[in-house]
């Protein structure tokens, strides 16, 4: 196998800002952006001078050279982002960062997203009205206007070929507000959910109820990447980038819905390309992180991941299975985009890293592996595959 | 509740309150042949001639063959449901009265079994069973600014 960048780059700080309700921070989003950066060197006990490359997704509204600047820092060899919208880019920014790391264009990369909806406008709100052009004039004047209603048809889909029942997607929401239960960082921190209380919440767009929706938030989240060689003498354990990257099916952004694969999380290729590069087989991942914009997407990644087999779905999708204490795959275990903070899938990266260290509030028993898969159903989505050990 | 039925969308009516998103052919021209025949109860998509197949969304392009010679034909106003779903959260205030509401993915058999996206019309509430034949229905706007026109479908 040819030289890829396995095991040659490492997590070593990690950091958030208090995670608030949308609307609830009371610093700007910028400034989050700043705490969280500063708190993420802290956390690797680097000076943050000594950060010299810039990663992340989504459009993220806070420059590199804004960051630059405002902290005074030596040099910027490396800027870049993931392009797409939503959270796609979650784990394809960290690869990206450490592919800047490993070809010896930077040394210390940070990944961050910084997010304050209560101070720029919600993602669950119709974004685009008025006169539209392109692909958004095939879709928007139906009423088909915000990410629910762009994802609810593809997951009917998905339910309608394979058989798969309303209480798959119940066992991802239930799994990530059993978890956020014991993690104080968690908005939903206290506010514990049960089947009852999701069979009887509200439709928000058929076949997702409330519960089956992330949230919407305020903060940020960082991790600095360096060399696997710099981090083994470093302050905290190194969780090593065993493979990472991105991804996007055939024609998946055909306009007006037209990806001939239309049931899809999106993860076919990247699946297979992420479990090549980390030589690691799916039934080795130890915990799981999986991006919950709706539950739907959730076990489309994991099938598509070949983490349960479609078959099985109905029978294996239940919160035994992916709790943190005894279950067979770990699923979400700080609370996840549904219940910690839609910190964008961001706060999945801190999370899957603080598994490795050992760190969690819902900690599995000594994991190798850790998965992070950013975004499904939009393109590109990526993933990562973080290891205690090269 | 949208609920407006084909005599009602013919006779002028229209499946949401008011237009929150007007669709506009692009400035660029790609798309301006289906935008002109929906004005005249006409489905336009494209064809690519050295593929034998139907191309939609429209692009400058044959994802197929990379010819940029992509013709535009007329196809039958019909098809089938795809996929669905059933709106109850407005996302937008003049949304609040309309819900629920019923967004379809319809395919066409007779073009390649390309997709568009429209509101199934009639009751909002009705069982929706994937597979169903439908039938387009023209809803124009000939004195917004500017007119447009929507595709929106019905049970045979």
């Amino acid at each position: 196998m040819a030289a890829t960048m396995r095991g040659t780059t490492a997590i070593v700080g990690l950091a958030e800002t208090t995670y608030y309700r949308r609307g609830g921070a009371e610093d700007a989003e910028f400034k989050l952006g700043l705490m969280a950066v500063r708190a993420a060197a802290e956390d690797a006990g680097i000076d943050v001078r000594d950060i010299d490359g810039f990663c992340s997704y989504s459009n993220d509204r806070n420059d590199p050279t804004r960051f630059h600047t405002a902290l005074g820092l030596h040099d910027l060899k490396w800027s870049s982002m993931v392009w797409g919208g939503g959270g796609g880019g979650c784990a394809g920014a960290v690869a990206m960062a450490a592919a800047a790391v490993h070809a010896g264009i930077a040394t210390n990369v940070v990944v961050f997203r910084a997010l304050a909806q209560g101070q720029f406008g919600r993602f669950g709100a119709a974004s685009q009205t008025g006169a539209l052009q392109g692909a958004a004039a095939y879709t928007q004047p139906y009423g088909q206007m915000s990410p629910a209603q762009s994802y609810a048809m593809k997951v009917t889909r998905f339910m309608h070929d394979h058989g798969v029942e309303q209480s798959a997607l119940r066992a991802v929401s239930l799994a990530s507000y059993y978890h956020a239960q014991r993690n104080p960082r968690a908005v939903m921190y206290g506010r514990p959910l049960d089947e009852e209380k999701y069979d009887n919440s509200r439709w928000i767009v058929e076949p997702f109820h409330l519960y089956d929706c992330c949230q919407e938030n305020d903060g940020a989240a960082a991790v600095i990447v360096t060399t696997a060689e710099r981090a083994r003498d470093m302050k905290n354990k190194p969780v090593y980038i065993l493979a990472g990257g991105q991804g996007s099916q055939y024609r998946q952004s055909a306009w007006a819905h037209n990806a001939p694969d239309y049931g899809t999380s999106n993860f076919k290729n990247n699946a297979k390309s992420m479990f090549d590069m980390a030589q690691v087989k799916p039934e080795e991942v130890d915990v799981a992180q999986v991006y919950e914009n709706f539950t739907g997407g959730v076990v489309m990644s994991i099938i598509e991941h070949g983490l349960i087999p479609v078959e099985q779905a109905n029978e294996e999708f239940t919160l035994d299975n992916f709790r943190f204490d005894g279950g067979k795959l770990p699923l979400n275990t700080s609370g996840g985009n549904l219940a910690e903070c839609y910190m964008h899938g961001f706060e999945l990266v801190t999370e899957a890293a603080r598994q490795i260290r050992g760190e969690s509030t819902a900690q599995v028993d000594d994991p190798e592996i850790s998965l992070v898969a950013g975004g499904p159903m939009v393109e590109p989505t990526s993933n990562l595959l973080l290891g205690a050990q090269v | 509740m949208a609920n407006a039925t084909k005599a009602e969308i013919e006779a002028g009516g229209s499946y949401l309150p008011t237009p929150v998103a007007t669709p506009m052919a692009m400035v660029d021209g790609l798309d301006t042949p289906y935008y002109e025949g929906k004005e005249r109860d006409e489905l336009w998509v494209q064809y690519c001639a050295e593929c034998s197949e139907h191309q939609w969304g429209p692009e400058w392009i044959c994802h197929g063959c990379h010819s940029y010679d992509v013709e535009w034909r007329q196809v039958a106003p019909e098809g089938r449901i795809f996929s669905w779903e059933r709106i109850w959260h407005p996302v937008h205030p003049d949304l609040a009265e309309a819900v629920p509401y019923v967004v379809v993915l319809i395919e066409l058999p007779h073009a390649d079994d390309i997709r568009m996206v429209g509101n199934l019309l009639g009751d909002p509430e009705e069982e929706i069973m994937i597979g169903t034949e439908v039938e387009a229905v023209f809803e124009h706007h000939p004195d917004h600014d500017p007119p447009y026109t929507l595709v929106q479908w019905s049970r045979k």
